[in-house]
């Protein structure tokens, strides 16, 4: 193993320089900025091993991206908050062409007014273009991610986004095992999926179609997308194989008797893992996956462990109706015969998450007008 | 000149697409793509030819067409371009077609970028003058004094037409050149030019089109002739930013703008001292270009 000292975008780049990439289109944003920068440095040096281009926006980023991965190319795009936002068309434009881009998103809050902090509101504004969403903890987490992010995505022809939060994991370094790139090149292997774009082949593709048609394709999409939690087993058992390593959509610490389960996604999720021995009767879920949502799973976790009581960590708020992440998880237990309730813990705007934050959320009630949304400024 | 004089190989667009009757966009295409083809790839932005090339998976060309959103030719004329070289075919021609809306406005940034990168493809902008797709709308490549849906009378297209050749001119792309539908040998040999030269190439191509402008599906030619003798649509080309040329050039003596005017339903509510403050614009753009032409160094 050969572990460096990598910030969670150096991790990110090392892995898209690992993967056999034909283009990166890159477009800068704070805090995504070192990965375009680190990958460029890897175009200078000859390293990149694939075409490297600086667009003049992240909508120009995406659409070359789609037309290069429909003329068959395995691409690379990264950026942010209101780079994320400006894309969107696009981002709804890859899905629908079935096109398997990998895109990175780190986290950022989306002005007015402008604002640096690690808010999730960018890449859970995106939530329902069709395309997977995981969510990762740290820089290691990134690393394997991004390459598993084109085994999943080539293998369902669905595009991937790989979300870390801004500074917490961009700008934070730490070991990371990054293997030789023929094993890496070796678990991603040759290309899934076959060109769209063929000189000869007179094909009109994503032209006009009618509802009745459409109905059909998102159908499609949405029963693909589905098969991303059974691949994404797969994809950890073959990636543990490789690497020694391996992730679930669902990870949990749950020390026995607990009454009390965090769900988080992303950096929070190190927080609450640190804090959790002083933390009484209380476990610990990351929800990796939200795109595919792994409802199932979630359910079985809670289920399992007989669990009274659920804290969402939302870095985010769905102004007018609350954190997005308990939103998704109310909807996931309305079928459990014995849910537990769900309280909100609201760092929205990107606020650090702190121990004692923790402990104060616990030592309140969870009743009350209200009572289920607590305000991260409220309790710290 | 006919079209089946033509020294180009083959046609490549379909009877049965969906242009209306004596539409100039579907004509220039079908130039264009017996020009070039029939190693062809299109990357085709929203417009009206979105509805001609058909619904998939029907299809109104002999060659690949890939659809993208309305602001993104631009940049997915580099994508596929790119990654037609990642995956080996290099010597297959790329166009990016698109309207004046994708180009002169919702489309220019993304052009600009690729100008600017030199990306290796040709641009071609069929220009019928207005948002046609959506129902005859005012676009930054809409004549002054032209009614439109969002300037009906009495409004009328207040500003000039956005001087789209300069604008690309000033990127110093390789090769640049206007044509018009009346004359398929010189736009024929404008993109067989094109196709040679490697990097950035951009065609414009006035397209008339009867229901937008006003006009009966059997005068498309006329106009587009009328475009070129009044001195509105001079043809010519541009190499490198700096060498301009005319490549049809009928003299002085100019057809009055009038004749091309009163044609068209589009300018009919036009006063004379519209007219005449239009011929004017005409008349001096002209001169610029005579003048850049004289003045242009030689190869
Ligand atoms: C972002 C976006 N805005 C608006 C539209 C609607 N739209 C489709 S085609 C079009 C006009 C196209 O005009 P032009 O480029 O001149 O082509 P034409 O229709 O005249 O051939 C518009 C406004 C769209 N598809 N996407
Ligand atoms: S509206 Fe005009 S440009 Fe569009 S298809 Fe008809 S004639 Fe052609
Ligand atoms: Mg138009």
């Amino acid at each position: 193993m050969a572990y460096e000292m990598l910030s969670g975008s150096q991790a990110a780049a090392a892995a898209v320089q690992r993967a056999g990439v034909d283009l990166v289109a890159a477009y800068p944003i704070t805090p995504q900025t070192a990965i375009v920068e680190t990958l460029a440095n890897y175009e200078a040096k000859g390293e990149l091993g694939g075409d490297f281009v600086s667009v003049e926006s992240e909508y120009a980023a995406l659409a070359c991206c789609y037309g290069a991965a429909a003329a068959g190319a395995r691409v690379f795009t990264a950026t942010a908050s209101h780079g994320l936002a400006y894309m969107h068309e696009v981002i709804h434009w890859c899905s629908g062409a079935r096109v398997p881009v990998v895109m990175v998103n780190v986290n950022r809050a989306i002005g007015a007014p402008w604002c640096l902090d690690p808010d999730q509101g960018d890449s859970l504004s995106q939530r329902d273009t069709g395309w997977m969403q995981i969510y990762c903890s740290g820089a290691q987490e990134v690393f394997d991610t991004v390459l598993q992010a084109y085994v999943l995505s080539e293998s369902l022809l669905l595009p991937c986004l790989v979300v870390f939060d801004g500074f917490y994991i961009s700008h934070t370094y730490e070991a990371v095992d990054i293997p030789e790139k023929e094993k890496t090149l070796e678990f991603v292997g040759e290309k899934r999926f076959k060109p769209q774009v063929v000189p000869g082949n007179p094909v009109n593709l994503h032209g006009l179609t009618t509802g009745d048609n459409q109905i059909l394709l998102v159908r499609n999409r949405h029963e693909s997308m589905i098969k991303a939690l059974d691949l994404f087993k797969q994809v950890n058992k073959k990636f543990e194989g490789y690497f020694a390593r391996s992730y679930k959509a669902v990870d949990s610490v749950i020390p026995p008797g607990s009454k009390t389960v965090f769900v988080a996604a992303g950096s929070t999720v190190e927080t609450i893992r640190w804090a959790l021995p002083g933390l009484k009767d209380c476990g610990l879920i990351q929800l990796r996956m939200f795109r595919p949502y792994p409802a199932e799973e979630l359910c079985a976790v809670l289920e399992a462990h007989d669990v009274e009581r659920v804290i969402v960590v939302d870095r985010n708020c769905s102004i007018g109706m609350g954190g997005i992440f308990s939103q998704e998880l109310k909807a996931a237990l309305y079928n459990m015969e014995n849910p537990p309730i769900v309280e909100d813990l609201l760092l929205a705007g990107g606020i650090d998450l702190t121990i004692d934050m923790l402990h104060r959320v616990l030592e309140t009630t969870a009743e009350g007008k209200n009572a289920d949304q607590k305000w991260g400024v409220d309790v710290r | 000149m006919r079209i089946d004089e033509l020294k180009i190989d083959s046609e490549m667009l379909y009877s049965g697409h969906n242009a209306c009757p004596g539409c100039g966009a579907a004509l220039a295409v079908r130039y264009l793509t017996k020009a070039l083809g029939p190693n062809l790839a299109i990357v085709l932005t929203a417009s009206c030819w979105s509805i001609i090339s058909g619904m998939p998976p029907l299809t109104a060309l002999k060659c690949p067409i890939l659809h993208c959103p309305f602001p993104s030719a631009g940049s997915v004329g580099s994508g596929v371009k790119r990654g037609l070289n990642a995956a080996g075919h290099d010597d297959t021609t790329v166009v990016v077609l698109a309207g004046d809306g994708g180009t002169f406005d919702i489309g220019l940034q993304a052009m600009s970028g690729a100008a600017q990168r030199n990306e290796d493809y040709i641009f071609v902008c069929y220009d019928n003058e207005a948002y046609m797709n959506t129902g005859m709308q005012t676009s930054s490549a809409t004549p002054f004094g032209a009614r439109t849906a969002t300037a009906p009378y009495p409004l009328f297209k207040a500003g000039q037409k956005k001087d789209i050749m300069q604008i690309m001119a000033a990127h110093g792309i390789p090769y640049a050149a206007t044509a018009t539908v009346a004359f398929p040998d010189d736009m024929e040999s404008k993109l067989k030019k094109a196709q040679a030269i490697k990097g950035f190439r951009f065609i414009h191509i006035l397209s008339p089109c009867p229901p937008g402008w006003g006009t009966e599906s059997s005068d498309t030619i006329h106009l587009s002739r009328l475009a070129v003798s009044t001195g509105f649509f001079p043809l010519y080309e541009i190499e490198n930013g700096v060498t301009w040329k005319m490549t049809h050039y009928q003299g002085e003596k100019k057809t009055p703008l009038k004749e091309y005017l009163s044609a068209q339903r589009r300018f009919k509510q036009m006063d004379r001292q519209r007219m005449e403050m239009l011929q004017h614009e005409v008349d001096h753009e002209w001169d610029c270009l005579m003048e850049k032409v004289a003045t242009s160094p030689s190869e």
